[in-house]
């Protein structure tokens, strides 16, 4: 029980760190990107055409909500994006994507009577 | 049979759901318009929702119910905020307390649906956009999640082992929603 109050504590402050950091569209753009395939700052400053230090300092941002990491790679600092915060989102949302298929299925379901009863109507 | 497609966007906590229908654009429109054949659909069967108000009016709102298995019922909205009919809906679906009031300590959901002649039928296209990651998260613990799983039969994925002890001490169970 104490252990999960400790969990439900250390997440909410997450939470705050993730909602900060995905509430600025460059800040999104740049997870987006690197949820694609792993950048270096200098390629991300060059896309967006701002300042290397720019760049860095969205990065930042973006490390202290566990959104991404940087590994250094020669001179160059690569910025990766770290799956289990993106997944849990992923998971959050896979939720309601299995909500709306069943939704789907029963609409179907609705609309296959009026198929039905046009048969009943040529039959009787 | 429908084929139903669809895109995830945990960045921007946003979910995309494509389905294709075998019928005309008016006709599915009808499902979303008509509250009897709404309530058919919107909640499982074991959370079946009965709308008391519904009409796909700009500035309209709808309301409604859902009942669980044991004779529970949580409370919702809906904001019409656009209606192009029979091609485009747009509402936000709220909580409500059993008072009726709206409960404003929880963002409601946004949704866009779109619905497109196809050489077949209708492809109809919905959008549910949440605030953030943080908003997903306030509705699992919300017990929404438990609720919508156990509804629907599938204990699964991220929520296997937590869910039988949580049933009896947990918070009370919700149904699903947008």
């Amino acid at each position: 029980m104490c252990n999960q109050m400790v969990v439900h504590k250390a997440s909410e402050a997450e939470k705050d760190l993730i909602f900060h950091a995905l509430a600025d569209a460059t800040r999104r753009d740049i997870v987006g990107r690197v949820i694609e395939r792993e950048q270096s700052i200098s390629s991300l400053a060059q896309r967006y055409a701002v300042s290397f230090a720019a760049v860095q300092k969205q990065v930042a941002v973006l490390e202290r909500a566990s959104l991404v990491h940087k590994v250094r790679h020669g001179r160059e600092q690569v910025v990766h994006v770290n799956h289990s915060t993106i997944q849990r989102a992923a998971d959050l949302l896979h939720t309601f994507e299995v909500l709306w298929e069943k939704r789907m299925i029963r609409i179907e379901e609705i609309l296959a009577e009026d198929i039905l009863a046009d048969e009943a109507k040529g039959r009787f | 049979m429908a084929t139903i497609s669809s895109v995830k966007d945990p960045v921007n906590a946003t979910l995309t759901m494509v389905a294709e229908f075998d019928a005309p654009v008016e006709r599915v429109w009808q499902v979303w318009e008509d509250p009897r054949q709404l309530e058919r659909w919107w909640g499982p069967p074991t959370w079946p929702a009965t709308f008391e108000r519904h009409r796909l009016e700009v500035g309209s709102d709808s309301t409604y119910y859902m009942t669980g298995p044991e004779g529970e019922t949580s409370r919702g909205w809906w904001d019409i905020t656009a209606v192009d009919a029979p091609r485009r809906l747009e509402f936000t679906d709220g909580f409500a307390k059993d008072d009726g009031e709206r409960d404003t300590s929880i963002d409601p959901i946004r949704a866009v649906v779109t619905f497109e002649a196809t050489a077949t039928g209708t492809r109809m296209t919905t959008v549910s956009r949440f605030t953030d990651t943080a908003h997903l998260a306030q509705l699992e613990e919300m017990g929404m999640e438990e609720g919508m799983t156990l509804a629907m039969g599938q204990i699964e994925g991220i929520l296997a082992g937590s869910s039988v002890g949580s049933a009896q001490s947990g918070p009370r169970s919700q149904p699903p929603r947008v």
